[in-house]
């Protein structure tokens, strides 16, 4: 059974998760957390189903002051609202009700949780539909509500504050007017096309009648949630309101509360005629577009161009942008009434395929990755402190310093420590950039990071996590270094990618507190983390390292401590394969063809560049040692020949291709051609794309279930999570 | 409003004959020299000092709306007669003066340290030393402060403290890029070299960097984040402008009954009348502000221009030594600078928040409490956060939870605060404000028959002071 559920779950991840995570990473990323707690467990949802029985109205309440209905919108004993049946059913009610009393001129619809406005629908409520009929009425109720608030006479505003996605948007919509809070939690997007499906509610319709229709492209497309400020330029949001700092109440008690009062003001405004809301009064530039887009030539170029762009980011391997781009175009060619028909049709279609499926169950994986199995740990980490700046180590320092940590970089020599703090700094200088953080945060976090060439400060540290080269005797002789001047608390951990944490462990007095720690490369980029327990580890000890790592940001698997441990004993597999078609005459570039249009976001030559040929073939040795034949396959000469012409990857400009210019078209290294052809083998049997691709695919799914099978991996789920 | 009347009227204690203020026979009164015995009953301080510093006497230019008529002149103009207008009032010999410290927030780069230029130009003894000082709002406090510490530390007697703020003219700066340009430009030999580092000149050079009241560590304007604060406190528009038409109406009144005895007239080369009051103070009618539009947040903010301070010209400076000095020289010190204490906070959220954080130290620290107070001059940078500061003194939750404290600060007695007006009304050149805030609380100690004063303020930064002044038998209120 087992094994049917982890094939499942990594037919998954490679036809489906991995090419997700490329399209948008940090996107999803912030989904998934503002998304994170729609998961009910059955006996919550049976709990809710019985009391919403006994009081009608449950996760709404409404109070009339000056003629003003604010209807507040809060799930009892949950972190987020969502959209499900018993709410919408409620909304209904209150519509009605707001639309029938003479006294009441205007409403506010407003969120009683500070940090969400609607995040999204109930996705337990979509899986439990059986059939594309159900869905697709699930929809068609969706819209005839939203259409309700988008009818009604009275003016109705809504005010965002919080996380405002998929079906809180498409309320939003339908609203009169929105106003939102400018702070970091307030997002406003479309994120439906990351679970593969589309926005259900009219949220195709009316987002391209508000704002430019290449921006609702975009939003509906990309999922990306954009922040107040720049929803309020699109067009989006039309009052923007600063959040407020300490006062008379919690800040953001507050500031929920300001939203209300100005929202209510706003709103009677509205109903008195003295603010107007013209909707046809646009922008020039807009006015122009939809003035084009009457033709159908300049439509043909906005829409094959956003169709080019889906295909390249996505392989063509999902519906459900097409999906967007053929509903949105139709209520752009054929008018709302037949995009609405569209749009529900299609919602339906698509909670149907498989994509969706696999995407929402990778959803709850990343979910679930997000939690601590081990538990709350028992100190409170402060320091944190890295040996070695290299590559790994600096990475490493710059996503703890950044989350707040006081960050300690050590390293042997001070050439290699000014390179790593250097790195840091351009790190950090990008978040400035992108806005994750402000100037003097960014100065502030920096002035914790100390780098040294000595262990001195090591006294104040509460976890170290070492990343210095990848050889045993340096490791052992480094754990013994920082062992003799960290406190008793201190959690070493060892940043390696197959070095069994054991064996590194062997060097310390307490092997309790040693836990591997493997980061991907680039650190700042690479979502995943793999906590490595052994035999010994702690329990607070993992909880920790897992604590540590979920603050960094990362997803973060826990395996149990084996040869290659999870991630780097599957790849690994799947190279040695690789190696094997390379020798069989296939091109590295057609390596990377063959695997990326499976699904996988890099392909295997770029990933071997990029892991370094001389790791790989050092792990490739190691691995082919333990587990024998089933390592081979591929020939490790060819690797240590690769390695002795100084091709080691990236880092040395050589590898499979050359890395000597900016350019994204990389040429293939004719030195590796070269050695190639020492190792050519004739091909055997069928040599059809897909044979090809499963032959790769196959080793790593099977080493994948051996993994479970052996314990490395607790559950199925953190094996569809990884990359 | 029947309060603010109230607190404007001089209040009459039996045993001290002040009653004559009443009918606004200030002036000849006051040269006769009634000298005021403290009243019993009343808590003492500590003199920290052992040294008796004494608040001499204290003068400023017309605060004037920056933009008129001092708009021609420069900075250590009016610095200048400033300081020269303190040695006529006081009679002291310029000779006596062993040091200056002065205050300034936007810097004129000429006059760096405009000071040491106001002193040179204003005839001072070449051999007085002078230094600058800039701390925001609260610049010419630090200047007060700094030369009781100068005193204290026994390193000079008789110190004069100041500050200048002339926003007229600021500092508007070329481009990075083209200062960049200019500056390397400079090192260039040959013609050939100079055309080819100015061929790579761009429009974009072109474009000023104009300064702004915002704050550099958030980038937010001031206006902005006082509206957030009053927000925050739920103080509303009506309060704010209630609030600014009591300052504007209060400084007038001060004016006319001949309070304002700091100010000394000024004739501007230029300008054919001496400019001689204060030009921001304007009494409106409620109907009036409540027309203005939100300055900051639009459209739904509560600050506007009206119950804001606007930019102002102006400078201010005062003679400050120890009680013996100044018998010795025959002065008539105004009042006890007794003790300080500057205080600091998150300059995002708790930017202007310094008086009510500034206070209750500044009271535990000279054993006073809030009712020992007779007289309060409180800066007032927007009317929102005068209100916001009072709402948060009286907040037990804003105490506990962000103050360290059990209960909350208690608001002051609003009969006893900023009854001559403030900042609203009579203009805030930023670093002159802080002596004007000393000199009101001195002169109204005696006008009120008061013993202590507190003066507090905020300031940029998420800065803040608070300053007790305790007055002197021999203040004169003129």
């Amino acid at each position: 059974m087992a094994m049917f559920q982890c094939l499942g779950a990594l037919i998954r991840i490679s036809k489906v998760n991995v090419n997700m995570l490329r399209y948008r990473a940090p996107q999803i990323h912030r989904l998934y957390a503002t998304a994170a707690t729609v998961t009910k467990t059955p006996t919550q949802a049976a709990e809710q189903a019985t009391t919403s029985t006994s009081t009608p109205v449950k996760h709404l309440r409404c109070k009339t002051n000056e003629n003003v209905c604010v209807i507040v919108l809060d799930t009892p004993g949950s972190k987020v609202n969502t959209l499900g049946a018993d709410v919408m059913d409620e909304m209904k009610q209150l519509l009605n009700r707001v639309e029938a009393d003479p006294n009441v001129q205007a409403a506010v619809l407003i969120s009683g949780k500070p940090g969400c406005f609607i995040a999204g629908a109930d996705i337990g409520m979509l899986e439990s539909l059986k059939t594309v009929e159900e869905v697709t009425s699930v929809s068609r109720i969706g819209q005839n509500i939203l259409g309700l608030i988008e009818r009604s006479k009275k003016p109705i505003v809504a005010a965002i504050m919080g996380s405002c996605l998929g079906g809180g948007l498409e309320v939003a919509l339908a609203c009169h007017y929105r106003i939102a809070v400018k702070d970091r939690k307030t997002g406003l997007g479309l994120p439906e096309v990351m679970l593969g499906l589309l926005p259900g509610a009219g949220g195709t319709q009316r987002l391209p009648r508000l704002i430019t229709v290449p921006s609702a492209l975009d939003m509906a497309l990309t999922g990306r949630t954009v922040p107040a400020d720049r929803a309020k330029r699109l067009g989006l949001v039309d009052v923007l309101i600063p959040p407020l700092g300490p006062g008379l109440d919690i800040p953001e008690k507050r500031t929920l509360q300001y939203l209300e009062e100005v929202s209510v003001g706003i709103a009677k405004e509205i109903a008195s005629g003295k603010l107007k809301v013209d909707r046809k009064k646009k922008p020039l530039v807009q006015t122009l577009l939809e003035f084009g887009l009457t033709f159908n030539w300049v439509r043909n170029q906005i829409f094959d161009r956003a169709k080019k762009q889906v295909l390249k980011l996505s392989g063509g391997l999902y519906p459900a942008p097409l999906r967007i781009l053929d509903v949105i175009r139709t209520g752009i060619e054929k008018g709302p009434h037949a995009g609405y028909e569209a749009e529900s049709i299609a919602f339906g279609e698509l909670a149907m395929t498989p994509q969706s499926k696999g995407l929402v169950g990778l959803f709850r994986g990343q979910t679930e990755c997000k939690k601590n199995r081990f538990g709350v740990p028992k100190q409170n980490i402060k320091t944190v402190a890295v040996v070695g700046a290299g590559l790994m180590g600096a990475g490493i320092a710059q996503v703890t310093v950044d989350k707040g940590y006081n960050v300690i970089v050590k390293d042997a020599n001070q050439g290699g420590l000014d390179r790593g703090l250097g790195q840091i700094q351009d790190g950090l200088e990008k978040g400035v950039k992108k806005k994750k953080y402000s100037l003097l945060e960014r100065d502030r976090y920096l002035a914790n990071l100390d780098t040294t060439l000595s262990y001195q400060n090591f006294k104040n540290a509460d976890l170290v996590i070492e990343a210095v080269f990848e050889d045993l005797k340096v490791k052992h002789h480094v754990i013994k270094e920082i062992e003799q001047c960290t406190p008793p608390h201190c959690i070493i951990a060892t940043n390696t990618s197959a070095l069994p944490i054991a064996e590194i462990a062997k060097a310390s007095k307490n092997p309790e507190k040693v836990i591997g720690m493997h980061y991907f490369s680039p650190v700042d980029k690479m979502q995943l983390l793999e906590v490595i327990t052994t035999d010994k580890t702690s329990k607070d000890t993992a909880a920790t390292a897992v604590e540590v790592g979920l603050k960094q940001g990362k997803i973060v698997i826990t395996v149990k401590d084996g040869p290659g441990f999870y991630t780097t004993r599957i790849l690994s597999a799947m190279l040695a394969e690789g190696i094997r078609l390379l020798q069989e005459g296939v091109d590295p570039k057609e390596l990377d063809r063959l695997t990326k249009s499976f699904g996988f976001p890099v392909g295997a030559a770029t990933l071997a560049d990029e892991v370094g040929i001389d790791v790989a073939a050092h792990i490739a040795q190691d691995l082919s040692k333990v587990f024998g034949p089933r390592f081979g396959g591929g020939n490790i000469n060819l690797l240590k020949d690769m390695v002795e012409a100084g091709f080691l990857g990236r880092k040395s400009s050589k590898g499979c291709f050359l890395y000597e210019s900016a350019s994204k078209n990389r040429d293939v290294n004719p030195g590796t051609l070269d050695i190639l052809s020492k190792y050519k083998l004739e091909p055997k049997g069928s040599k059809s794309v897909e044979d090809l691709q499963l032959r790769m695919v196959s080793r790593f799914v099977n080493e994948a279930i051996l993994c479970l099978q052996e314990g490395i991996l607790d559950n199925p789920v953190s094996t569809s999570v990884i990359i | 409003m029947a309060s603010y009347v109230a607190g404007s009227l001089v209040k009459v204690h039996s045993g001290v004959n002040l009653s004559h203020l009443k009918h606004g026979l200030v002036r000849c009164f006051a040269t006769t020299n009634v000298t005021w015995t403290p009243r019993e009953s009343k808590k003492t301080v500590v003199d920290k000092t052992g040294k008796n510093i004494v608040f001499v006497d204290a003068v400023r230019t017309p605060f004037l709306v920056a933009g008129t008529d001092y708009s021609k002149l420069m900075a250590h103009d009016l610095a200048r007669h400033a300081l020269l207008s303190l040695l006529r009032k006081t009679g002291i010999p310029k000779e006596i003066i062993d040091y200056i410290i002065y205050g300034t927030v936007i810097q004129e780069v000429k006059t760096s340290n405009i000071g040491r230029e106001a002193a040179l130009a204003a005839g001072f003894s070449e051999k007085t030393p002078a230094h600058t000082v800039t701390m925001a709002c609260i610049s010419s406090n630090q200047s007060i402060t700094t030369g009781v510490g100068l005193i204290a530390a026994g390193a000079y007697d008789v110190v004069i403290a100041g500050g200048v703020e002339f926003m007229s003219d600021i500092p508007i700066r070329l481009s990075r890029k083209l200062r960049s340009l200019l500056l390397r430009l400079n090192k260039t030999k040959t013609i050939v070299q100079k055309l080819q580092l100015l061929s790579t000149l761009r429009p974009s050079y072109l474009v000023p960097e104009l300064p702004s009241v915002a704050e550099f560590s958030s980038g937010e304007t001031m206006g902005h984040s006082a509206d957030r604060l009053a927000a925050s406190f739920g103080v509303s528009r009506k309060e704010q402008d209630e609030y600014a038409l009591r300052s504007h109406t209060l400084a007038q009144q001060a004016y006319d009954k001949g309070y304002l005895t700091d100010i000394v007239p000024m004739k501007v080369p230029g300008v054919s009348k001496t400019v001689s009051r204060d030009n921001g103070v304007r009494v409106s009618t409620p109907e009036q502000l409540q027309k203005l539009k939100p300055a900051f947040i639009k459209p739904h903010g509560t600050i506007t221009a009206a119950n804001a301070s606007f930019l102002t010209d102006g400078a201010s400076a005062c003679l400050i030594t120890t009680e013996a000095k100044a018998k010795e020289l025959g002065l008539k010190p105004k009042a006890y600078v007794r003790d300080f204490i500057f205080v600091s906070q998150d300059p995002k959220d708790q930017l202007l928040l310094g008086p009510t954080y500034a206070v209750p130290k500044v009271l535990e620290k000279a054993g006073l409490q809030l009712s020992d107070i007779d007289v309060w001059e409180v800066h007032e940078a927007f009317a929102g956060q005068i209100l916001a500061n009072l709402k948060a003194m009286d907040s037990d939750f804003f105490a506990q939870k962000y103050m360290g404290r059990n209960t909350k600060v208690g608001v002051p007695d609003l009969n006893k605060f900023n009854s001559w007006g403030g900042s609203l009304s009579i203009g805030h050149p930023f670093a002159a404000t802080g002596v004007r805030l000393t000199a009101h609380a001195a002169n109204r100690l005696i006008r009120e028959d008061g013993r202590f004063a507190v003066i507090a303020a905020c300031a940029a930064g998420g800065q803040g002071v608070g300053m007790i002044v305790e007055r002197h038998p021999d203040g004169q209120p003129h």
